[in-house]
């Protein structure tokens, strides 16, 4: 009996016990407190804390989110023309989408980072790779758009980019796929030894933010996947993941999965500035766009460049080394201190964290393991610090909290597992929903992250939504990560592929916004700075129109003497110097986009008339009260009429 | 130097911060303006609180039919004139020490200064009143009169959308201070003065003191 009522008591207190941790991990749900609702409701009128800039994926944009609440507030263009902002579509904006393939309208954008000093997000810049047509574009944070886009020779599925060093002393890109460099007409099957990966340095001014092809690592045909760089104490190298290292150029899927271990590339860049300073490189024939937008005269130009210096590492002892990795490494993180490598084994169900500790120690002491096209391997057991266990399947991402706490993606098991730096023990796992690829921690790929929220982007939504028909949204969700346990707060749809974000504390943004652009800084050679300088000029069948805006009326607005036939060039300048009064044109018959045209900006569009009549034009962005009294009329008289030029405001 | 005739004169020399301290504020505050937009008035120009102020008033009131804020007015060669004149009279005032000099140039002081606020007055009323008969905005009063759009003299006031808040600044705050020196100032002179006269009549002051 006695017994029996130990037994009872001892159960009692278990269930107890139990229930008390229960209560207990319920109530550390979140330092933030409050529901989930609570959590991410930002009244109106009230401005969220963080700026999400979440890539649009194969939308080849950047769009810029609101943390918590997941707002959508603008969509910038990058790649992919958007003729909403006419971007691709005026004159001004065209020469940022050239190539040495000529315009192309479109990209996948994949990666954005934001620039840093000292290892800090610094909210001057944000970086983003075009993957299809290898390219890097700068975008300012202080206007919003796009201001730099630089070609990468030899490269193809520029994946493993954009990533920025520590003091933003370059923007880095490796090649996803090999290829034969220099481009040449040779069976596919030469693949092995053949085909190369470039890792391009992309050397960036700390004034202008102006971006120069640097030079190129010229690494072997392997497929290079991520990459990030040292931070802290390595500072100064830049790590890569690659998979296939078995270089199959058929059925990867099963062809380059057959290695046990793939490598992280660790490159030691500031060695490869030694090089270069030392002459020890040689300079390559190459054709590559450099296209920039030049805030003053509001107009981009386009430069081919004709050639690219190139290091082969093979030549070259300590540049760099390859650490084992096991089953095709995806992400390639570097925790706060710089001291960890997580490479994340896709087909693996373990994470393997390098240390870059050992990693100097196997270089001092050369713990190699052979050595592949010349560049050493290191020894796998005296480079790695731990290994997650059995923490998920198909480990694709990290990013850390700055606490000591790691977090990563699983692709196949759909989920985020948080687990500890050095002990390498699972803490927590949360569902997403679903097939989650990146998650974001602001500035949780920096020496300082901002621990939060994580964002986990998802691929696929199936039920999540409303349905849209076949084709549905992709998603991003919002986990508080102040408590012991991650906890779901938000679910929101997203443009394009929400492929990767960089997340900043709005603080380090807002203070920096430019609200207009000064009219006497207009230095566009088509700009009408006042309705005193408004015009029409005509060259031969080519007619241009110095044309201005104002609430509520352009000038001029009525223009008689255009022929069927010409080339109409509408040069528009908003003479508006007040906060968010853009105007708007478009012009019936034009066989391109509207301008929106922000305050003392000038953009330009083309019309071919090829009717005889009259016909209007009007202001498409919704300016003021009298919005819809915006508009004029362009005569248009027949081929070889002599009717002069005219242009009036008002009959004037 | 005694110390009324030195509060005399600087309370003259105060006049000359209105050359570089704005004189008055009108401030329009609406919604869709977080930071409200206005206009500085000094004694020789018009000035935009923030960048392109004057400009961003203009673009409105021109809805309503009202004429653009002028480049200049004739009272901006006056005011520095009589400014300049009325700081060398006081300053000249006070070094002669003789206290109703004092009061008489706090007297013209109100007097010019009413006149001032007269002509600003007018300047307002015809600003407000004085509206393009092609406006295309055209709202009427309750009684069916034309609206008029004059910002208050002093103080606030609902133009339909937009609270119109007019103020002095601190130019004329400054000189506010010079006149009430020059008051200061008589006074003081007159205390210094009593203070010669004590042991004259000393007798007869007693009483009045206790």
């Amino acid at each position: 009996m006695k017994r029996k009522f130990k037994l009872i008591t001892g159960a009692l207190v278990v269930i107890s016990l139990l229930a008390f941790v229960r209560c207990q991990s319920t109530s550390e749900g979140g330092a933030l407190g409050g529901t989930a609702a609570q959590k991410v409701y930002v009244a109106p009128g009230e401005h969220d804390e963080f700026y999400a800039l979440v890539s649009g994926g194969f939308s080849g944009q950047l769009a810029v989110y609101g943390l918590p609440s997941g707002r959508l507030f603008r969509v910038v263009p990058v790649f992919s023309v958007d003729a909403e902002k006419a971007y691709g579509f005026n004159e001004e904006t065209k020469p940022m989408l050239n190539t040495s393939h000529g315009f192309i309208p479109w990209d996948d954008a994949h990666h954005p980072d934001i620039s840093q000093t000292n290892g800090e997000l610094d909210g001057r810049w944000v970086f983003i790779n075009g993957n299809n047509t290898p390219r890097i574009a700068r975008i300012s944070l202080s206007t919003f758009e796009t201001e730099e886009i630089i070609e990468l020779p030899n490269s193809a599925g520029n994946h493993s980019s954009s990533f920025v060093t520590e003091n933003t002393e370059y923007v880095v890109a490796g090649t996803r796929f090999s290829v034969p460099v220099p481009q040449q007409d040779i069976s596919i099957d030469e693949y092995k030894g053949k085909f190369k990966g470039a890792m391009s340095f992309i050397k960036v001014d700390q004034e202008t933010g102006h971006m120069d092809l640097s030079f190129q690592i010229m690494m072997p045909g392997f497929n290079y996947d991520l990459a990030h760089p040292g931070r802290g104490k390595s500072h100064g190298w830049m790590f890569f993941s690659t998979y296939n290292t078995e270089e199959a150029n058929s059925l990867l899927e099963v062809n380059a999965s057959q290695n046990d271990k793939d490598f992280i590339a660790a490159i030691n860049w500031k060695k490869a500035e030694e090089l270069i300073a030392a002459g020890e490189f040689t300079t390559m024939p190459s054709e590559y766009a450099h296209n920039v937008y030049d805030e003053s005269t509001h107009s981009a130009t386009s430069t081919i460049k004709k050639e690219v210096r190139v290091i082969d590492p093979s030549k070259h002892p300590g540049l760099v080394y390859f650490l084992p990795t096991p089953k095709s490494p995806h992400g390639c993180d570097v925790d706060p201190t710089g001291e960890y490598i997580i490479g994340s084994g896709k087909l693996a169900a373990a994470l393997t964290a390098h240390s870059f500790t050992n990693m100097l120690d196997a270089i001092e002491n050369k713990k190699f393991d052979g050595e592949a096209y010349g560049i050493p391997i290191l020894n796998y057991d005296d480079v790695v610090a731990g290994v997650v266990q059995q923490a998920g399947l198909g480990p694709l991402h990290t990013e850390f909290d700055g606490k000591g706490n790691a977090y990563t993606t699983f692709f196949i098991s759909s989920e985020v597992v948080k687990w500890k730096l050095g002990t390498w023990e699972v803490l927590d796992r949360q569902p997403t929903y679903y097939s989650v690829g990146h998650l974001m921690i602001p500035g949780g790929n920096s020496r300082k992250p901002f621990g939060k929220y994580v964002l986990a982007m998802n691929k696929i939504t199936k039920d999540r939504y409303l349905p849209t028909g076949p084709e549905l949204t992709q998603s991003a969700q919002l986990y508080d990560i102040t408590g012991d346990k991650m906890e779901l707060l938000l679910d929101f749809p997203t443009i394009g592929e929400p492929h990767y974000a960089a997340g900043i504390p709005a603080d380090l943004i807002k203070p920096r916004q430019t609200k207009i652009y000064k009219l006497e800084e207009n230095n566009h050679p088509f700009v009408a700075r006042s309705e005193k300088d408004t015009k029409v000029v005509r060259e031969g069948n080519e007619v241009h129109i110095y044309m201005t805006t104002i609430r509520s009326h352009f000038a001029p607005d009525n223009i008689e003497g255009i022929k069927v036939g010409d080339k109409v060039y509408f040069h528009v300048t908003n003479l508006e110097q007040d906060y968010d009064v853009p105007h708007g044109i478009s012009m019936i018959g034009a066989q391109t986009s509207e301008l929106l045209i922000m305050p003392g900006q000038t953009e330009t569009f083309i019309w071919y008339p090829k009717k005889v009549g009259v016909w209007p034009f009007y202001c498409t962005d919704f300016c003021s009260a009298l919005h819809q009294e915006m508009q004029g009329y362009v005569r248009v008289s027949p081929k070889g009429s002599n009717l002069p030029l005219k242009w009036t405001l008002d009959g004037e | 130097m005694r110390k009324s005739k030195l509060l005399m004169i600087i309370g003259a020399l105060l006049l000359l911060g209105l050359f570089f301290l704005p004189l008055w504020n009108i401030t329009l505050e609406a919604p869709q303006y977080p930071d409200a937009i206005g206009m500085d008035i000094y004694i020789d120009r018009f000035e935009d609180a923030h960048p392109n102020d004057i400009k961003n008033i203009n673009i409105m009131n021109h809805y309503v039919g009202m004429e653009d804020i002028p480049e200049t007015i004739p009272e901006f060669s006056i005011f520095p004139k009589v400014i300049l004149g009325m700081a060398i009279l006081g300053v000249l005032f006070g070094l002669t020490g003789k206290r109703k000099l004092y009061a008489a140039w706090f007297v013209i002081m109100i007097i010019l200064g009413s006149i001032g606020m007269y002509d600003f007055y007018q300047w307002e009323y015809d600003y407000g009143h004085n509206l393009k008969e092609t406006a295309a905005i055209k709202f009427t009063t309750p009684d069916g009169e034309p609206m008029a759009y004059q910002p208050p003299l002093i103080g606030s006031k609902m133009i339909l959308n937009f609270k119109a808040i007019s103020m002095p600044r601190l130019g004329a705050y400054l000189m506010f201070l010079g006149m009430g020196l020059s008051l200061v100032a008589f006074r003081q002179d007159k205390k210094e003065n009593q203070h010669d006269e004590v042991p004259k009549s000393d007798a007869k002051r007693q009483p009045a003191v206790v």
